[in-house]
C-alpha cells in the first residue's frame, strides 16, 4: 500500500458541500472547527471551479516541523496525525499550514484559550486505542481500520473528491482527463464526465430524426 | 614593569577582546528534526474487524477505492 492522498477534480466539483456535511457527520466535529470546506475561485463568474480542500497529509508536512511539542506522527501509509493530550494550542502549526487545516475549537484568542488543535485525520482517528469511545471523543471516527477510505471522499456525489492509494487514485484522474480529451475539445457536459461513447452517440442521433 | 608598559599591555588585550565579538559567525539556527513524544498508534489492520491482516485490510481498501471508478464500476 502506498501513500494515502486525496485528490479534487476542479471539472466536477458542484461546490455542493456534501464533503464538508460528511466530514461533520461523521466525527461530530464542533462548532467553528471545519476540518473540511470548499473554495470557489471566481465565484458567480462563468468558468468558476471549486475543490473541496482539507488537510493534504504532506510529506514533508510543515506542521510536523514547528510544532514545539513533537505531538505529530504520519502513520505508515502516510497520514499526518497528532496527540491532542501533548497540544499546548501555540498555533504554529495553523501559520505553517498552507492549507489552513489546523483550526482550533474556541477560534482566534490568546494563547492558552484556543483549545487543543483540530485537524483532518484522513478518517484515520488518533493514538488512542482503535474504535474507542476516547478516540471518537477527541479526533473521530477511525473509517481506515474498519476498511473504508474517508468518509467525505465516499459521500462525494460526482466524485470529484477521491480519496485512498495516491497511485490508484492518479490513475482514476488519469483515465478521466483521457477521456475528457482537453484544450477547445472539452465543453459542457464532457468537460466533467467525457464524450458519449460512439454507440450512445449514434443512437441519439438516429432518435432525433 | 613601568605604568606604561602595563597600559599598553592593557590596551591591546582589551583591544582584542573588543574585536573578537566582531567576528562573524553564521547567524542561522540549524534545524534539528523533533522525534515524536506522543502515544504510540496501532496499525490500521491491527483493528478488531482485521485482526492484524494486513493483506485483508489493503484488499478491503482497494476494492473501496475501485469503486471511486464509475467507468470501471458502469462497465
Amino acid at each position: 500500500m502506498g501513500r494515502m492522498k486525496f485528490l479534487c477534480d476542479a471539472e466536477r466539483c458542484i461546490e455542493c458541500n456534501g464533503c464538508a456535511t460528511a466530514c461533520k457527520s461523521e466525527h461530530e466535529v464542533p462548532w467553528g472547527v471545519n476540518r473540511r470546506r470548499v473554495v470557489t475561485i471566481n465565484d458567480g463568474v462563468p468558468g468558476e471551479r471549486s475543490i473541496s480542500v482539507a488537510c493534504m497529509h504532506c510529506a514533508d508536512a510543515p506542521c510536523m516541523a514547528v510544532c514545539p511539542t513533537d505531538c505529530f506522527y504520519q502513520t505508515e501509509e502516510g497520514v499526518v496525525l497528532h496527540d491532542k493530550d501533548m497540544c499546548i494550542g501555540c498555533g504554529y502549526c495553523f501559520f505553517a499550514c498552507p492549507f489552513g487545516a489546523p483550526q482550533f475549537p474556541n477560534g482566534p484568542a490568546a494563547f492558552g484559550a484556543r483549545g487543543k488543535m483540530d485537524k483532518c485525520t484522513f478518517c484515520a482517528g488518533g493514538p488512542e486505542a482503535d474504535g474507542s469511545d476516547e478516540e471518537f471523543a477527541k479526533y473521530g471516527r477511525n473509517r481506515l481500520s474498519e476498511g473504508k477510505l474517508p468518509a467525505c471522499a465516499e459521500m462525494c456525489a460526482t466524485k470529484a473528491l477521491l480519496a485512498g492509494d495516491a497511485d490508484v487514485i492518479s490513475d482514476i484522474y488519469r483515465q478521466r482527463v483521457l477521456r475528457r480529451g482537453k484544450g477547445t475539445d472539452v465543453w459542457g457536459w464532457s468537460t466533467a464526465y467525457g464524450k458519449p461513447q460512439p454507440a450512445v452517440a449514434k443512437a441519439n442521433q438516429e432518435g432525433k430524426k | 614593569m613601568s605604568a606604561r608598559h602595563f597600559c599598553s599591555v592593557l590596551l591591546a588585550v582589551v583591544a582584542g577582546a573588543v574585536n573578537a565579538g566582531c567576528g562573524e559567525r553564521p547567524q542561522v539556527v540549524e534545524y534539528k528534526k523533533g522525534q515524536y513524544q506522543g502515544k504510540t498508534d496501532a496499525q490500521p489492520w491491527d483493528s478488531a474487524q482485521f485482526k492484524g491482516d494486513k493483506q485483508a485490510w489493503e484488499s478491503a481498501l482497494r476494492q473501496r477505492n475501485q469503486a471511486q471508478n464509475e467507468y470501471q464500476r458502469t462497465q
